[in-house]
Formats: structure tokens, C-alpha cells, sequence
């Protein structure tokens, strides 16, 4: 299988609601949507948070076959917080108690919320990354941070970076899968022999690979300059940002959830 | 004339069973024999570098065949292995392979994959060096001082060295100046006449693939439409054109002559040819 194949977390084109939405937007619920989660404490919060989750993702258009296909890497991670959160937390209603575990009715109940956190939590992201293309949320990104110009932060510059970081990743990975094949072609051989035998076998790949991404560094910094590029002073855009009443009922939206979500947590229901 | 590379009704399908499914071939059967000097053409996109692809075992055929001397080269993994050695293919830009700290390491990378021994190795790097024209003294120099054309030469002789029955080159020539164009051709053709090799030459430019190839495939959408010696090919200019592919320019003028209704074979493809089909019009002419 070709590394092409890879598509965690890819935009899907699309004209829904979601990806409509003001990228700050987006990212503000998102965040306001995470700080909810650690919020809820129970079955009533959890529940609340699943309604959101779900209007969100229906509303969105996205398959629920790619939510799911990023679901998956993260299922180990899941089970083995869940796993140390059945063994370790402390309670009073012992289930069962073997050598120097026991696990309770509380430590289920807890694991359980953490599974529940863990998936929503990956959800949620998801969902940003699939609505929104890469540009409009690091366009996002830079006018969220923008305050930090203040203390010097250089935001447009990190923003930048994030960019032309995204953009590259299918550029080198296709470059991978072109070199792979020039080296097999003469012979290399990266699936047998032992550990160290097959890190000596990405020698012939990753040589050819960080030139080539030097190479293109550099063009990619000519090309810039010779565009007059000199960073984010006096800069204007082609798509401008602007909020729309969609977005400001968005933000109500998750604004409310939150508040709920705090309440809810705070009388532990 | 033996066949030596074939391919039986072979498919290939991209990223089969999602959205992103993509038919790069279409049954395709495709032969190529000793010592023949072959020519593949296609526009970008036409599947002429998943069909080469599959020739040395680089892509696995979602169905069909591939035969190298009338066997599967699929039938065991020792088997493929041993066909990436007997059919060489030199990637487009192939000099963004190199990566060792001299040439002459870098052209033995495959010779040593074969499980050579040092002196064996050691006759086909210089011979392979010799073939592409560089000199003793570029053989200790690092791969990154040289030029690009240099760097080309050197990876062309990766390929060499390995002395492949079959040479299969994707656009060997894009880049370079003519006179670098002229020379690579010419190398080609000394290992050719030499070890008496099949060339396969993948190309997109008309004019240098007619000058050098005895026989001409077609690869288009994924198929074989046309195939031939060059005249039988350029026959078919406008079939050609709706693919996609111009002719050299002096069959295009024959052709536009005959539309307008002059009486003269417009399969020609070089000067003297067109040369000889005017004084043929012309002798008609004065009888």
C-alpha cells in the first residue's frame, strides 16, 4: 500500500454549514467545546455534550465511515487509560479483588467517562480538520493569536510556517513513494533482515529525501522573495475573515453548552 | 524475434474500493522483444509509467500478467526480486536517487544488492562509467559537486551497472540541453548495441523517439490503441492528435500536403525521408 493512502484527518470539500463557519469560529468551539468535556462530570453533562457532538457531525455532512476510520488509531490508547482507571481509582463499592487490584463500582464508571472523554475529545478535532481547509485555519489561527504582536510573538511568521509545513506533506510523501521505488529498482530491500538492517536500508531514502526537501525550501524562499514577500507587516488578504450571524450563534451555542456543561459538572450530575 | 518481456491482459486499479478509485490500466498486452529498441508514448496521465512500473515488478497487477522470459515474474518473491535486476528502469530526474558519498559508491549500490563479488563490482561500476561518458577521476568525486547533467549520467549508470537484458528509461532526456540530449541518446544506444539489450525508451517528445526507436507503442487511457514502426504510427496522424500526441513537425506538414489534396505518403518522420517521398511525387510528376 502506497503511503498515499494515508488520510487521517484530510479535508473533505464541502458547502454544509460547518464548513461555512468562520474558521475562528470553529476554533473557539472547539476550545469551548474541550473545556465542556472536562466539565461534565456525569451522565447528564456526558449526555448533553453527546447531542452536541452529534447535531454537529450531522449537520457537518461528514461521512461517519471517515470519523470512524480516525477513531480507530486512537482505540489503544483508549482502553489502556481506561484499564488503569478501573484499576486505580479508589471507592467503596468493591466488585471484585484479586492480588493487589480492585476494581469498583466507581473506577468502572470513571473509565468508562474517560473512554467517552478520549473519543469525543478526538471527535471534536476531527471535525475541525475535516470542515476546514488547511489555509482558512491557519488564517484562523493568526487572527486568534494576533493579540500576542503585543509580546513579540511572531504570529504571522508561526502561521506561515504551519502553512507551508501542511502544504508539504503530500508533496514529500509522494517524494518517499518516488524514491522507494527508484532505490527498489535497484535492489534495496526494506523488508527482510533485522532491525539495524532495515534502519541501514532507509539510508538510500532519506538522503535523497532531505536534499530534496532542502532543495525545495529553497526555491519555495526565492520564489517568495522574488514576490516581494517580507512577512506579515502591511499585509492584506485575499479571503478576509468576517463574522456573520451564523458564527455568533455558533459561538451562543457553545458559549451556553459550556455554562451548562459547568453547572451540570458542579451539582455532579 | 523472441519475445522477452510481456504483459498478459494486465489492469491495474488505484486505490480500488474507495472514492479515489482510478483505472490506470485497462487489459493491457504489451510485448517487447530481444534486442529491440522500443518506444513508448503517451501523454501524462495515459498510465505509460504504471505500465513500466509493473515491468520490473515495482506494481503489482491488480489482474493479469507480467511474463520476463516467458515467466511469471510474481510466481515467487525471489523470482521478482530477480527480475528488478534483469529489467533496469532509470526513473524520470533519476539523479534525486543519489545519495552516497561518491559515484562510484553510489553506481555499485546496485551491483552490490545482487550479491556480486568486490571485483565483479568493481568492473561493471567503470564499465557502466564508461558507458555514460564519465571519467575516472569523477568516480571519487561526491554525486552533489557534479552538474545535473553529471548527476543524470551517474544515475543512468546505477541502472547500467546492474547490466540489465532490459533497459527501461522514463523520459531519460527531460532538462537537458541538446547537446546533453544528443549524448545521453548516444549512450543509450552503445549499451544497446553492446549487450545486445532491449531498450525501452518512454517519451512524450515525437520527434526524438522517431529518430532512435525501431518500433513505436502507444499507451493511451490506459490502453494500447496504436503500435508499429514509426511510419505505421505517424500514418495515424489524426488519431494521434486526438490523443493528446503531435507528430514531428515534418509529418505534420506532409500530412496538411495530402489534405489538400496532394497525391504524397505522410508517414514520413525525418528529412531525408521527406526528402525522397518529394522526388518521388515529383519523378510521378514529370512521367
Amino acid at each position: 500500500m502506497a503511503l498515499k493512502d494515508i488520510t487521517l484527518g484530510q479535508y473533505f470539500p464541502g458547502h454544509s454549514l460547518v464548513h461555512r463557519l468562520d474558521p475562528r469560529t470553529k476554533l473557539i468551539a472547539l476550545i469551548a467545546y474541550i473545556v465542556a468535556l472536562f466539565l461534565a462530570a456525569s451522565f447528564v453533562s456526558y449526555a448533553l455534550m453527546v447531542l452536541v457532538l452529534a447535531l454537529s457531525v450531522t449537520v457537518s455532512r461528514v461521512p461517519l465511515k471517515a470519523i470512524v476510520r480516525g477513531l480507530k488509531p486512537i482505540l489503544f490508547i483508549a482502553i489502556f487509560t481506561a484499564v488503569l482507571n478501573m484499576l486505580y481509582t479508589p471507592g467503596t463499592h468493591v466488585l471484585v479483588s484479586f492480588w493487589i487490584f480492585t476494581i469498583t463500582t466507581e473506577g468502572l464508571l470513571r473509565a468508562f467517562f474517560m473512554v467517552v472523554r478520549i473519543m469525543m475529545l478526538v471527535t471534536g478535532t476531527f471535525l475541525l480538520t475535516y470542515t476546514t481547509s488547511p489555509i482558512l485555519l491557519t488564517d484562523g489561527l493568526e487572527s486568534l493569536l494576533s493579540p500576542l504582536k503585543a509580546l513579540k510573538v511572531p504570529v504571522h511568521e508561526l502561521a506561515m510556517m504551519m502553512s507551508i509545513a501542511l502544504r508539504m506533506i503530500p508533496t514529500l510523501i509522494e517524494e518517499t513513494d518516488k524514491i522507494m521505488a527508484a532505490q527498489k529498482a535497484r535492489g534495496a530491500d526494506f523488508e527482510s533482515g533485522g532491525l539495524i538492517q532495515r534502519a541501514k536500508a532507509l539510508v538510500p531514502i532519506l538522503v535523497p529525501l532531505f536534499i530534496s526537501a532542502f532543495r525545495r525550501a529553497d526555491e519555495l524562499a526565492v520564489a517568495m522573495e522574488c514576490r516581494c514577500y517580507h512577512g506579515g507587516e502591511g499585509r492584506t488578504r485575499l479571503r478576509q475573515l468576517k463574522y456573520e450571524g451564523r458564527d455568533y450563534a455558533v459561538l451562543a451555542l457553545f458559549v451556553l453548552v459550556t455554562v451548562a456543561a459547568g453547572v451540570l459538572g458542579h451539582f455532579g450530575l | 524475434m523472441t519475445p522477452i518481456l510481456e504483459t498478459r491482459r494486465l489492469s491495474h486499479i488505484y486505490s480500488a474500493g474507495t472514492p479515489f478509485q482510478h483505472t490506470a490500466l485497462d487489459e493491457v498486452d504489451f510485448t517487447a522483444h530481444e534486442g529491440e529498441y522500443l518506444g513508448l508514448i503517451g501523454r501524462t496521465g495515459s498510465g505509460k509509467s504504471t505500465l513500466i512500473q509493473h515491468l520490473n515488478g515495482l506494481l503489482k497487477p491488480t489482474s493479469g500478467q507480467v511474463l520476463f522470459q516467458g515467466e511469471d515474474i510474481w510466481s515467487s518473491p525471489k523470482k521478482t526480486r530477480a527480475t528488478r535486476f534483469q529489467v533496469g528502469l532509470v526513473f524520470q530526474y533519476p539523479e534525486y536517487q543519489l545519495f552516497e558519498e561518491t559515484v562510484y559508491k553510489d553506481i555499485s549500490f546496485g551491483p552490490k544488492n545482487m550479491g556480486l563479488d568486490a571485483k565483479e563490482v568493481d568492473r561493471r561500476v567503470r564499465s557502466a562509467a564508461c558507458f555514460v561518458g564519465l571519467r575516472d577521476d569523477q568516480l571519487q568525486a561526491s554525486p552533489f559537486e557534479l552538474s545535473g547533467g553529471q548527476k543524470r549520467r551517474v544515475a543512468i549508470a546505477g541502472v547500467i551497472a546492474m547490466e540489465p537484458r532490459v533497459l527501461i528509461l522514463d523520459e531519460p532526456t527531460a532538462g537537458l540541453d541538446p547537446v546533453g540530449v544528443e549524448s545521453i541518446l548516444g549512450n543509450i544506444r552503445d549499451y544497446h548495441k553492446a549487450h545486445n539489450a532491449t531498450i525501452i525508451l518512454v517519451s512524450h517528445s515525437m520527434e526524438e523517439v522517431a529518430r532512435t526507436v525501431d518500433r513505436l507503442v502507444v499507451v493511451s487511457n490506459g490502453r494500447i490503441p496504436l503500435e508499429g514502426t514509426p511510419r505505421e504510427v505517424f500514418r495515424h496522424g489524426d488519431e494521434l492528435e486526438e490523443m493528446g500526441l503531435g507528430v514531428p513537425q515534418i509529418t505534420r506538414v506532409f500530412h496538411r500536403l495530402r489534405s489538400m489534396g496532394v497525391d504524397i505518403d505522410p508517414s514520413v518522420y525525418t528529412i531525408a525521408q521527406a526528402r525522397q517521398a518529394i522526388l518521388d511525387r515529383l519523378g510521378k510528376g514529370a512521367k
